[in-house]
């Protein structure tokens, strides 16, 4: 087994197979502390955790929120709107001023592809991203493939279909990197003008019929389609992006019987897929939830003893 | 550090003996097996704790229910390790709360490792009682901490390591001395 070297998780582009698999096996430990009387383990003990957020985000700060403190370390949540950022404050000068105040890990949110990676770059604690722009969101790709490995007990050789915005997706491009590292055959399938000029190079099958994109997959991951980011432009209607690319009942009697189905959330029913697939048998949307606390505690677990720390 | 094989202190069949007193003394200090459960700490505990479970089973010809701890995320010196400790899972399928919990590890040193493992194990519930079963006490104590059972008493020294060798990991049954060399 090799050792966790770095302070930093940015994306999974940078990671080796071997680190990424590290990092599922770690969070297979965590798994199981959530599942005691008493959810907490002592391995963060003394260490400040800072979730520094510059988009809105409910779910994936309460995850890290909830692992950090499962961990036992204190948390102090930074939203934007409520902080010096208003004033002009810098990224970079935000971030040595929480490590100032002797803070060991900084979770970031950002709208700006790099700037995990910058920040990371900048100070000496570690930074975890927890999404940049259309960058990267690696705790989210991780939590995918965790319950992907859970369900089917492999990753490799399985057909994995990635649905939606892949344009405008971080999530797309995470799990695109780590599934194939791991061995994954991966077809992303969006409407053309959401697919960005390229993506065959990262090694994945490109396709705008979603019965296509269905029929041989072990898995469907349904991204939600972002309308808030909408600019007038390339955004189909909502239903008819429902019509023509919404997992439904219908659509998944044509898949495999036990197809995974996969969405990193909010929901959108009615849009890109239906109440029947959202809250069916294939659906294992909640326990991605769950698997996100025992993923975000293995990569706060380990970049807290990154071994490339100054 | 360079470590070379000194002496050879147990053998398979001595290690069988050692783990039939064992269990013979868990027994008779606890009146039975009721509500007994032995708790074996990673990695080699886990498999000396199955052990003693089946000499326990066949001699009273009942069952024991036995489970695996890992102390890694309790360890004192996490911050500080210089080997990164690997994480791996903490199986207890059942509630340890009024049960009679026997902690089984291969070797009893500095004490801390046990300390790691009650601070764990009260996070699962409130044992009844909780004694320690240890295949080799080596001695150099820096906590308070003692075994209720105890397969071999070895006097060592701080230069010294003491390794337990199980089939079921290292491919045969032996405990031996080594030595810093050079």
């Amino acid at each position: 087994m090799i050792k966790w070297q770095r302070k930093d998780l940015v994306g999974l582009e940078d990671l080796s197979k071997e680190e990424i698999e590290l990092i599922l096996s770690t969070a297979e430990s965590f798994k199981e502390v959530s599942a005691r009387a008493i959810k907490k383990v002592p391995a963060l003990r003394g260490k400040t955790v800072v979730n520094l957020f510059y988009e809105p985000s409910t779910r994936t700060r309460v995850s890290f929120e909830v692992a950090a403190k499962r961990l036992s370390a204190d948390v102090i949540n930074i939203s934007t709107e409520t902080s010096s950022v208003k004033k002009g404050e810098t990224l970079i000068d935000t971030g040595k001023n929480i490590q100032a105040l002797n803070a060991d890990i900084i979770v970031i949110r950002h709208n700006s592809s790099g700037a995990a990676a910058m920040l990371a770059r900048n100070v000496d604690i570690s930074v975890v991203n927890a999404g940049d722009g259309w960058h990267e969101h690696p705790t989210q790709a991780l939590l995918d493939i965790f319950t992907l490995k859970e369900k089917l007990g492999r990753i490799k050789g399985l057909n994995v279909s990635i649905v939606g915005d892949i344009a405008h997706s971080r999530v797309a491009r995470s799990n695109i990197w780590g599934l194939t590292k791991l061995g994954a055959k991966v077809t992303v399938c969006a409407p053309k003008v959401l697919i960005p000029p390229g993506i065959e190079e990262m090694g994945v099958v490109v396709t705008d019929n979603i019965d296509e994109a269905l029929k041989k997959a072990d898995a469907v991951n349904i991204l939600r389609m972002q309308f808030e980011r909408d600019e007038g432009t390339a955004f189909p209607e909502q239903l008819e992006y429902f019509k023509a690319f919404g997992v439904t009942r219908e659509r998944l009697q044509k898949a495999k019987k036990d197809i995974v189905v996969m969405h990193p959330g909010p929901l959108n029913r009615g849009v890109e897929i239906s109440s029947e697939v959202a809250d069916g048998t294939n659906s294992v949307i909640l326990e991605q939830v769950t698997n996100g606390i025992a993923v975000r505690m293995a990569v706060l677990f380990l970049v807290a003893q990154g071994r490339d720390k100054k | 550090m360079e470590f070379k094989e000194k002496a050879k202190i147990m053998d398979k069949e001595a290690m069988e003996r050692a783990l039939m007193r064992i269990a013979h003394e868990i027994i008779e200090k606890n009146k039975g097996i009721k509500d007994l459960a032995l708790i074996g700490i990673r990695n080699r505990g886990a498999y000396l704790a199955e052990r003693i479970a089946t000499c326990i089973e066949k001699i009273e010809k009942g069952k024991v229910l036995t489970g695996i701890l890992d102390i890694t995320l309790y360890r004192d010196d996490l911050t500080h390790a210089s080997e990164q400790p690997l994480v791996r899972k903490t199986e207890i399928d059942f509630d340890i709360s009024d049960k009679k919990i026997i902690l089984v590890d291969d070797v009893l040193y500095t004490g801390r490792t046990a300390r790691c493992a009650l601070d764990a194990l009260v996070d699962f519930g409130r044992p009844k009682y909780i004694q320690l079963a240890v295949l080799i006490d080596r001695g150099h104590r820096e906590l308070p901490v003692r075994a209720d059972y105890i397969g071999k008493n070895v006097p060592t020294s701080l230069k010294e390591a003491v390794q337990v060798r199980l089939e079921e990991v290292d491919g045969k049954d032996e405990v031996v001395i080594l030595e810093q060399g050079g």
